[in-house]
């Protein structure tokens, strides 16, 4: 075992048991914590896997941004540590639909190996050229139309966001 | 041996982990992270297939989904804000205004 | 301005309109009433334009077709909306309006005070115009328009005092009973125009093109058929047998209306419009029989209903139903002049007489309301003597009376007499000729004694109301006399446009202006009598013509006689006279009880066949078969409802269950 595989062998265990605290934990704050110990677990592999722009933004936009609107919100609402009930009625059959889901899923991947064809970008490319102009020739060029509405849609939801956040509907 | 099989499996495990918390939990905003967490576990699988086929459309649509999360955290959170408004609570099982 | 024909029908339907939209608004009765009658006379000053535009022309170019649109363009079939001048429907014009004014005027005194005054001037109003439509017409669906129009109106306004339940049912009564006639012209349309197109390719509903094309029909065989479809049209609205209970009924509607629609205009549309399509009648003898025999018969029938009827406007009516089978008995014996001829003299006495008797109702209705009495106002046996109170209704009323017995003088007797004399020297039935002429000279006797019946008891003898009401009587303002007296001045002199050449030539030579005038609309019928009937040109010597005019004479004079005797002379006698034939007089005051045999004949297996389709069809199978799927479906949904709680998470559960299924799907796969 490499010192490469070791390392993801961590790294996905700390993934793993945050993100199995972030459905466990009582209270939201928590796991909301435990949700951002994930997410730099993913930035992490984001940097293994030759997409260092990709990590930044993981961390700018997820770790930072989302999280601190969602730990706002629960700091705003106050919601209180839930006193009596953790999980709802369906959490018998909720589990078994989860384990089901990621037995099926091993088994698909387990069954089905990787194909198609390979372009050219490979460590060595996004080393020479650099992983954000990379990114910004693709976007800006193939991706422009989905780029732009994009922007029609973070519009959408800001204003949603406006009125429905208003004291009166 | 770290493949990309290896990620594929880590970003199957975290989506259930998303899924099973989606299923279970009372506290809506709890359910709105695994949601986050679901969508972040497709992230990594889209990203690890970027790498593998030597393609950067994969990250392109990474941040397509970024933009949705973001979307959707500002208008979900919105709507968790009107909900807490009206009900004082932000529990599933008090969002039961769907019947009829 | 025979180009602003368009303007005729269009005067009436602005005034209803503004009237039917603004009248609850303006309030003020004089305004509404006003521009009721204003447009009406609008209407009479272009349609006499019109006229005199018409004398001036030589007498074959006096027709002119104004197309104002295209109405239908379907394949072969074009239907053009637009209105036809000619002769027949200038003269119909002039009477609607003329009449029409007269009445819009004589309302405004009559209906002052009532709730709903501006609905009743909309509804006049679009009376008015429907009726012009109908007359103007320049094909048989624009008539066809006009005739539900005015169906419609003379429904409105029987109506009119509709929290009454009997004027409601009166409303509905007409309405039904027109409608079986209606059924029968749209019939006698869509026969006529299919027999045309289909044997002949002439697609066409407009009238000069059928006219035109008229020498394409065969004698008998499909004509008879459409004929007797147009008349049963006919029989509806004119009110003849069988379909004529409605029209006593109809008086339930206020006075004015009774006068203008159902004795003046609307009540003669199925005159005008065998007259208008005369040329399909001349070639169906049978049919021809069938309308002389049914205009008798209900000029007959009519008539002896008329004799022990109490009510003066029910009195009235027998009498227009009686009348109009007068005008009938021409069309039947192919006297198309002296029908329409008829049509108009009836208009102008009928109305006049109408109007009479509503200045009377008005003034008894005043009178007992002073006196607090509950008597009914319109109850002959509650009047006499009225002469005194009301001499300007008197006198008017007593023309027009002598001028529907058929006096010599008045109008009446021109137009009545020519329809006697032609029912027996008429080419077309041969022997039955004398029976129409007997039928028809019974009933004229009996006309002119109920009419005298009706004018002792109600202005001679003593008054039988209290004496305190009695000093309450007095006469109708100028607004209601004055239509009476120019109604009146027309019952005497209208008749003398139409002199018998008879009579004419004993005074150097007066021609029959009435005759010429419609020569070209009947001109052809004519030309095709003489050709297919070799006697046609039977001469009946004069002799024998004085003859039958004296014997009319003698027949209204005895009429008259019997009601001095009975009413004036005598009163005692007619007590007896029922008392002696009591179930006689039980069978003609209830009408022969037709309105009975109706009702057990077509009303109430009508009802049963309603009920059972209501209560056994409706309620059990239709209304079962919906119900029981709704219920199945109900109960159905009431299982699989559960599925939907309502709670987010199990919507969610769902999803994932889906996600589940379908990834199983494709693994297994």
């Amino acid at each position: 075992m490499d010192i490469q595989t070791l390392f993801f062998a961590v790294v996905a265990a700390v993934a793993i048991l945050s993100g199995i605290l972030v459905i466990t934990c009582r209270n939201p704050i928590n796991s909301a914590l435990s949700l951002v110990m994930t997410f730099f677990c993913l930035a992490t592999f984001y940097v293994m896997l030759d997409a260092p722009f990709m990590a930044a933004i993981q961390v700018i936009v997820y770790a930072g941004a989302i999280m601190v609107l969602i730990i706002f919100v629960i700091m705003l609402l106050n919601v209180r540590v839930e006193s009596g009930k953790k999980y709802t009625h369906g959490v018998l059959i909720g589990s078994i639909m989860a384990v089901l889901l990621l037995f099926e899923a091993f088994y698909f991947l387990n069954r089905s190996s990787l194909t198609g064809a390979r372009g050219m970008i490979d460590a060595n490319v996004v080393q020479n050229v650099g992983h954000v102009e990379l990114i910004g020739r693709a976007m800006y060029t193939d991706f422009l139309l989905p780029f732009e509405i994009t922007s029609i849609l973070l519009l959408v939801a800001i204003i949603g966001a406006v009125i429905l956040a208003k004291k009166k509907i | 041996m770290l493949t990309h099989h290896s990620y594929l499996i880590l970003s199957a495990i975290l989506f259930s982990l998303g899924a099973l918390g989606v299923l279970i939990r009372r506290n809506a905003i709890i359910i709105f992270m695994c949601i986050e967490m679901m969508l972040n576990s497709v992230n990594l699988a889209f990203v690890s297939l970027s790498k593998y086929l030597g393609n950067i459309d994969g990250q392109i649509f990474v941040f397509f989904i970024m933009t949705v999360a973001a979307a959707e955290a500002a208008v979900g959170l919105a709507l968790m804000i009107a909900f807490y408004n009206n009900r004082e609570s932000v529990e599933v099982e008090d969002l039961n205004v769907m019947k009829w | 301005m025979l180009e602003y024909v368009g303007l005729i029908p269009l005067f009436p339907f602005i005034g209803f309109v503004i009237n039917g939209l603004l009248g609850k608004k303006i309030k003020n009765e004089k305004v509404v009433g006003g521009l009721g009658a204003l447009m009406v006379f609008c209407s009479f000053l272009v349609s006499s334009g019109i006229l005199l535009q018409l004398i001036g022309r030589p007498a074959e170019e006096r027709i002119f077709e104004k197309v104002i649109f295209t109405w239908i363009q379907s394949g072969q079939f074009k239907a053009d909306a637009g209105f036809l001048v000619d002769p027949l429907s200038a003269l119909m014009i002039m009477v609607v309006t003329g009449v029409g004014f007269l009445i819009h005027v004589y309302s405004i005194g009559y209906m002052h005070g009532e709730e709903g005054f501006y609905r009743y001037f909309a509804y006049l109003n679009l009376f008015t115009c429907s009726m012009l439509l109908l007359v103007l017409g320049n094909n048989m669906l624009l008539m066809f328009v006009g005739w539900e129009g005015v169906g419609l109106c003379s429904y409105l306004l029987i109506g009119y005092y509709f929290h009454k339940k009997s004027a409601g049912d009166a409303g509905k009564k007409a309405f039904v009973m027109n409608r079986v006639g209606d059924f029968g012209f749209l019939l006698g349309i869509f026969t006529l125009f299919w027999y045309m197109g289909q044997t002949h390719n002439v697609w066409t509903v407009n009238f000069r093109e059928i006219a035109a094309n008229a020498h394409l029909l065969p004698v008998g065989g499909v004509v008879t058929l459409i004929a007797l479809f147009f008349f049963i049209g006919a029989t509806g609205k004119s009110a003849q047998i069988p379909l004529y209970t409605w029209l006593p009924d109809a008086m339930e509607g206020p006075t004015p209306v009774s006068a203008l629609i159902h004795a003046a205009t609307m009540v003669t549309a199925g005159v005008y419009m065998i007259g208008r399509l005369n040329f399909i009648y001349i070639r169906s003898h049978e049919a021809m029989l069938v309308v002389a025999i049914v205009g008798a018969a209900t000029a007959i029938f009519a008539a002896t209903i008329g004799t022990a009827q109490n009510d003066i406007k029910r009195v009235l009516a027998y009498s227009t139903v009686s009348q109009l089978g007068f005008m009938f008995l021409a069309m039947g014996v192919g006297a198309f002049t002296a029908g329409v001829f008829h049509l108009m003299t009836h208009a102008f006495f009928k109305a006049c007489l109408f109007l009479g008797s509503g200045s009377v109702i008005h003034s008894m209705h005043h009178a007992l309301h002073h006196a607090h009495s509950h008597d009914d106002p319109q109850d002959m046996r509650n009047m006499g003597g009225l002469r005194k109170a009301m001499p300007i209704t008197y006198l008017t009323f007593l023309v027009s009376t002598i001028a529907i017995a058929g006096i010599p003088g008045f109008s009446g007797f021109f137009s009545k007499d020519e329809i006697l004399w032609q029912a027996f020297s008429n080419p077309f039935h041969g022997g039955l000729n004398i029976i129409l002429w007997g039928t028809g000279a019974v009933a004229a006797c009996f006309t002119a004694f109920y009419m005298f019946r009706l004018v002792f008891m109600t202005f001679f003898g003593e008054c039988r109301i209290t004496a305190k009401a009695k000093d309450h009587l007095h006469e109708s303002p100028l607004v209601i006399t004055f239509p009476l007296m120019v109604l009146g001045l027309l019952a005497v002199v209208g008749g003398y446009i139409g002199l018998p050449k008879l009579i004419g030539d004993m005074f150097g030579g007066i021609p029959n202006y009435f005759e010429q005038w419609l020569e070209p609309i009947f001109a052809g019928s004519h030309e095709f009598t003489l050709q297919q009937l070799a006697h046609a040109e039977v001469h009946h010597s004069h002799a024998l013509e004085w003859g039958l005019m004296g014997a009319s004479v003698v027949i209204a004079i005895v009429g008259i006689s019997v009601a001095y005797t009975l009413y004036i002379a005598s009163p005692q006698i007619p007590k007896k006279f029922t008392d002696a034939f009591p179930a006689l007089h039980r069978a003609v005051y209830n009408k022969w009880y037709i309105d009975e045999i109706y009702d057990f004949l077509f009303v109430n297996p009508c009802k049963a066949l309603g009920n059972f389709c209501w209560k056994g069809f409706d309620v059990l199978v239709v209304d079962g078969a919906v119900n029981g799927v709704a219920s199945i479906v109900r109960g159905f949904s009431s299982v699989i409802k559960n599925l939907q709680t309502g709670y987010v998470h199990n919507y969610a559960l769902s999803i994932v269950l889906g996600v589940v299924t379908i990834i199983a799907v494709y693994v297994i796969r």
